[in-house]
């Protein structure tokens, strides 16, 4: 009688496991991420959630999802149509048009260093507060991709690869939108830029131009362009403090940004403060893309400020607009600023579709 | 020959005895001596927690992030003012015992008013119990310690151009004012470094504008909470009035606004509550 019973439940656990497909001993492999030496040097380490390791199977998934118009609700677009690798995964126009082909208020943030946003809020406003978050936003955003997360994950399920992608990934083949953002997140978390001319010149491998010396110095120096405060310096290779400021680009506030998040009056009108890296490729600029050169950009901090109420006090000289920078300090600024592009990281071969 | 044998054992027995008796005493007096030196470490080193807890006021009136981005504070000069980030570099915490010994723990913490960061900070070394007769720490850095690398602080964008001499800010305090004469708005950035000459690659430095702040005298007895205030106020009063109509912004390669920042601060903290 105990034998026949041993036997009906090793036949039970024997039907048990062949319906499912999760490997029992296998884990997704781990794929640490490749800290440059110039960011290992001299800021504090990457954000990877505790829930969400890297690993070569999720950063592969995440990858193959950022490219496929599969999210989308018509299949038009990915999320790789807004954030493309050539334009420093972001777009070239000064607002992105959605799946529906409705234009959206504001401009394609680029994507890069992202680990290293240690407070995690993402976005212009911030409203986002993790890269995981993050990612289920567009998908069900009507005027992005204009889907929701039920019909991908439908998808997703009847797709010949997807559910052994899910599966060599998680380890499970129960495919979730919170599953598939993971792994969004992981192949965005690789997305490192640390090789433009200027950090070669960091690490004693190339020299800059008088002007691009110059534009340093114009960079550095609070008398002259005084970026340093909210973009960074040598010494925060991120070129962002990713913290969220007023600009001057308005008298009257019509986009609330993080006060809009935070609801609080005071963070009225202030939005991230984008990293300066790529700027080759990433143009327009700021939040609504507004500006579609770096001379725009730079003419308006030098005569273009305008106040307001939340206006950061760091931006100076607000009576005459701005810092009034020299035509030569202009050009030499913009010099400075182009050599932290780096093309190696747009051609990178593993962020190409 | 039995008693020989009695007799030879017995000068063995006694030997042994005698031997056995030694290792005995000696074992007693290193045990004793071992147990006596380790109570008395107990007794006298016994070390605890010390945590410092950072506030903040206007000549008594509390400041938190709360209050700021309005126009509450009015300065000595006669200025408004709306405070909007305000975020400072303290190091070198340091103990000074009865028989004038110190104790200086290599460290440092950013306060960050604006985001509520730093606000209560336990250095990683435990504290000896007993008399101090002062703890102190230093506002911003050392030169020393200035021309270290911190990736903490890289990381919040504290650093303060080469040209400059490099190193860190030690406060940077942000805000607008209304001017006391036209009530006309403008921005001021009281930024405190060390004080620079001739800013470019050879930069030269005036005098040392970091500063010790001494808290006088606290007995520790177990896990202590140190408060440390700071009177927003005093920076603009004693023993420089400051205009901010004419020093706001572009204060760090100004080195005499950097040497009456250094001169002001010295009146800014004092030590608060004391709790164990």
């Amino acid at each position: 009688m105990m034998r026949s019973k041993l036997v009906f439940l090793n036949l039970i656990l024997l039907v048990s496991f062949s319906c499912s497909n999760e490997g029992v001993g296998y884990e997704p492999v781990p794929a640490a991420l490749e800290i440059p030496l110039i960011f290992s040097d001299n800021i504090i380490p990457p954000v990877i959630p505790n829930d969400n390791p890297q690993t070569v199977e999720g950063i592969a998934l995440g990858k193959r999802l950022f490219f496929d118009p599969l999210l989308s609700g018509n299949e038009t677009i990915s999320c790789a149509t807004c954030h493309s690798p050539q334009n420093g995964f972001s777009d070239n126009t000064p607002t992105s048009d959605g799946a529906q082909g409705v234009f959206g208020t504001r401009n394609s943030m680029p994507l890069f260093n992202l680990a290293w946003n240690y407070d995690e809020r993402f976005a212009w406003d911030g409203k986002e507060l993790s890269l995981e978050r993050q990612a289920l936003e567009p998908v069900q955003n009507p005027i992005e991709m204009h889907s929701n997360w039920d019909d991908v994950v439908t998808k997703l399920n009847q797709h010949p690869d997807y559910p052994e992608l899910f599966l060599r990934a998680f380890n499970s083949d129960n495919i979730t939108k919170e599953l598939a953002v993971k792994a969004i997140a992981q192949f965005e978390r690789t997305l490192i830029s640390a090789n433009s001319k200027f950090d070669r010149f960091l690490l004693g491998q190339e020299a800059l131009t008088p002007e691009e010396e110059n534009g340093l110095n114009v960079f550095m120096d609070e008398a002259r362009g005084d970026c340093f405060h909210c973009h960074g310096s040598p010494n925060n290779p991120l070129w962002t403090d990713n913290i969220f400021h007023n600009n001057g680009l308005d008298n009257e506030i019509t986009d609330l940004g993080l006060g809009a998040v935070t609801g609080d009056p005071s963070d009225n009108g202030k939005f991230k403060s984008p990293s300066l890296r790529n700027l080759a490729y990433t143009a327009p600029y700021m939040h609504d893309g507004r500006f579609s050169t770096l001379d725009e950009v730079i003419n308006h901090y030098s005569e273009g400020l305008k106040s307001s109420p939340t206006i950061d006090p760091l931006m100076k000289s607000l009576d005459q607009g701005g810092v009034q920078l020299t035509p030569q300090d202009k050009a030499d600024l913009k010099a400075f600023l182009l050599s932290l592009s780096d093309p190696s990281f747009i051609n990178n071969p593993e962020f190409q579709n | 020959m039995k008693k020989k044998i009695y007799l030879q054992n017995k000068t063995v027995k006694n030997y042994i005895n005698k031997r056995l008796f030694t290792l005995l005493a000696f074992s007693i007096l290193f045990i004793v001596a071992c147990t006596s030196d380790s109570e008395n470490i107990q007794n006298t080193d016994v070390t605890v927690l010390t945590t410092f807890n950072f506030t903040h006021d206007w000549d008594g009136a509390l400041v938190t992030n709360s209050d700021f981005n309005n126009f509450q504070f009015t300065n000595q000069n006669g200025e408004t003012i709306s405070i909007e980030r305000l975020r400072y570099l303290i190091s070198d915490i340091t103990f000074t015992n009865t028989d004038g010994e110190t104790i200086e723990l290599d460290t440092h913490n950013l306060v960050d008013l604006t985001n509520g960061n730093g606000l209560n900070f336990s250095p990683e070394t435990k504290i000896s119990t007993g008399n101090y007769t002062n703890v102190s720490f230093t506002f911003g850095f050392d030169n020393e310690d200035n021309s270290e690398n911190y990736i903490d602080l890289n990381s919040a964008s504290f650093n303060v151009p080469d040209m400059l001499g490099g190193g860190y800010h030690y406060m940077q305090f942000d805000g607008k004012y209304l001017s006391s004469t036209n009530n006309e708005e403008g921005n001021f950035n009281y930024h405190a470094i060390r004080a620079a000459d001739n800013p470019g690659p050879n930069p030269t430095f005036p005098q040392d504008t970091f500063f010790t702040v001494d808290l006088g005298p606290i007995n520790i007895t177990s896990d202590t909470n140190i408060e440390i205030k700071m009177n927003i106020a005093e920076w603009f009063k004693n023993p420089n009035q400051w205009d901010l109509n004419v020093l706001n912004t572009v204060l760090m390669p100004n080195s005499a606004a950097q040497i009456m920042m250094f001169q002001n601060g010295q009146s800014v903290f004092s030590l608060g509550t004391v709790s164990q």
